[in-house]
């Protein structure tokens, strides 16, 4: 167990020391400042017009207007993002032969990984940070249900670590970023969009499909309801992908 | 120290290599001399737990490798041939990170670091970037690292390839200063190498070990006999008689693989006669027909004379 701080250490100075994280980050608070500006001011033009008419402002409220399609756009961009800070974390190792060493320290596989994963998870945290700077700024100006805020922020950080989980078993499966990148996008995209086939796939198929989109257990969380049926899919999700990768690394081993 | 018992390691179907059974004894310095290819890689990386052998297995340090790696990954330091560092990392924070994951505890880090640093000499660069760093002291920063957990076995693959005659003088004096403490076992394809700092060779070609001896046997033996192959168009009696006849012959040894209507030996003689001369001038004056005469690919020495000239064109 001690042994995860240091490759978690080394991580996080590693996506310090190279470009990604500025990278990221930036990219990162510059489209959810963007959407955030977007839905602000579409919903203070609905106020105003909403004061010269009192049937209009019904339903009028800030939660529902800018919090919860924020959080969704917020997963959209992470959809994109999240493939490209977990690329290089067992690709580059391969690639630049410093898994070897790795290998032969006292360290167990799964040191390792939860070591990577976690430097992985602090970034994505980080860039939940920046977007809930947003909404205290937003309180400031507007009455917030926090409940919703709270749940939608807990259902993003868990649908952050499935996309983490797969991201890096795709990592671990070769040793060029690009293509580790490129397959844990697609992957996930596929897994995004196939609830969009429940409507047309049929009575058993559909409920099958809709449970798999990796974004549908999303949706409980951002109308502020935690069930423990998605709490279970994403932990699911993670553990499987980051059991998958532990295989995967000892196959390394075995295959030479 | 360490027990290696028939190694195989298969790479698809390919062996890299084939029933190695070797043993190192606590406090030597053993050599593992080979050709490129040989398996001297595949070996060590078997030794450290990074690749498991498809049979066979072994103890370092008094722990089975298969049953017991991490045991065995606590007392060895290793350093591959490539040398992989992180780059974008400072020598001294490399280090540190090293320190760390080999469970050193947090006083004993510093000054073990420290230490160290002096040893291998890489105390001015510690604030450097290692991408930044020569490729002689990116190899010391390599032998930094195999030292930092006091390793009782050392595992060194080619520690002077690719480096300069300077600095493959002081990596060889660095790794001999290293020998009281450790157990070390390195790989060469370098000849003179191993008995400069070697107390004994193992020679592995093709996967297999060909011989296990101190420098000093291992030329003693080459300089006992040499053969030559000889393939001659001719009765098979006559030739092989009047071969053995010849001054300086030890011994004449028909192989069975004759085609058609010619005949091959091998002619052992004595190391210091040539006798190419005498036995071609034999065999033509007998009117036969000499097909072909050449040193025999006889293991040992044939491997002994591709390392030394590639040793030779690597000094060119």
């Amino acid at each position: 167990m001690m042994n995860v701080l240091p490759i978690f250490k080394k991580e996080l100075r590693s996506y310090f020391a190279s470009p990604i994280a500025y990278v990221v980050l930036t990219i990162f608070a510059l489209l959810s400042g963007y959407f955030f500006y977007s839905l602000l001011t579409f919903f203070s033009l609905n106020s105003l017009q909403a004061s010269f008419n009192p049937a209009f402002s019904q339903g009028l409220n800030a939660s529902e207007w800018i919090v919860r399609p924020l959080l969704r756009n917020i997963a959209v961009t992470m959809l994109l993002l999240m493939p490209a800070a977990t690329m290089r974390l067992f690709s580059e190792e391969k690639k630049s032969g410093t898994i070897e060493l790795l290998f032969t320290y006292p360290i167990r596989d799964w040191e390792l990984l939860i070591g990577k994963f976690l430097a992985a998870l602090a970034l994505y945290a980080a860039m939940l940070g920046i977007s809930l700077l947003q909404l205290l700024m937003l309180r400031l100006f507007a009455p917030l249900e926090w409940g919703p805020i709270l749940s939608g922020y807990l259902g993003l950080l868990l649908l952050g670590m499935a996309f983490l989980g797969l991201g890096i078993l795709a990592s671990s499966l070769t040793e060029n970023q690009i293509v580790a990148a490129v397959g844990a996008f697609g992957a996930l995209l596929a897994l995004w969009v196939i609830g969009w086939s429940t409507e047309v796939a049929g009575p058993t198929l559909g409920p099958i499909l809709s449970h798999l989109s990796i974004i549908n257990h999303y949706d409980s969380f951002a109308k502020g309801i935690i069930e423990s049926k998605d709490v279970i899919f994403y932990l699911n999700f993670t553990i499987l992908c980051l059991f998958l990768t532990l295989r995967s690394m000892e196959s390394k081993r075995w295959r030479g | 120290m360490i027990e290696a018992e028939k190694l195989t390691k298969y790479y698809d179907k390919v062996a890299a290599i084939e029933d190695v059974s070797f043993t190192v004894e606590k406090g030597e310095i053993v050599g593992f001399l080979g050709p490129n290819g040989a398996g001297k890689t595949t070996t060590m990386r078997i030794l450290t737990g990074f690749l498991p052998p498809s049979s066979g297995t072994a103890r370092v340090a008094g722990h089975d490798i298969l049953t017991n790696s991490l045991q065995v990954r606590r007392r060895i330091g290793y350093l591959p041939e490539a040398v992989p560092l992180y780059t974008d990392m400072k020598v001294a924070a490399y280090l540190e990170f090293v320190a760390e994951v080999k469970g050193l505890e947090r006083r004993e880090r510093r000054r073990s670091i420290g230490e160290i640093m002096e040893k291998c000499r890489i105390v001015d660069v510690q604030r450097m970037l290692i991408g930044s760093l020569s490729r002689g002291y990116r190899q010391r920063v390599g032998i930094a690292q195999a030292l930092l957990n006091n390793p009782e076995v050392l595992i060194l693959d080619e520690p002077t390839v690719g480096l300069d005659p300077k600095q493959i003088i002081e990596i060889r004096q660095l790794i001999k200063e290293l020998s009281g403490q450790s157990t070390i076992i390195l790989s060469t394809h370098i000849l003179p190498e191993v008995s400069m700092v070697c107390q004994r060779v193992i020679i592995i070609n093709n996967g297999h070990i060909i011989a296990v001896d101190t420098p000093e046997n291992l030329t003693a033996r080459l300089q006992s006999s040499a053969k030559l192959l000889l393939t001659v168009d001719g009765p098979v009696g006559q030739v092989e008689e009047a071969l053995t006849q010849l001054p300086g012959v030890l011994r004449v040894e028909p192989r069975d693989e004759a085609r058609d209507a010619t005949v091959s030996f091998v002619v052992e003689s004595e190391r210091s006669r040539d006798l190419r001369r005498d036995v071609s001038r034999l065999i033509v004056d007998r009117g036969w027909g000499l097909l072909e005469l050449r040193p025999a690919d006889m293991t040992l020495e044939e491997i002994f004379i591709r390392l030394v000239t590639e040793e030779h064109q690597e000094v060119q």
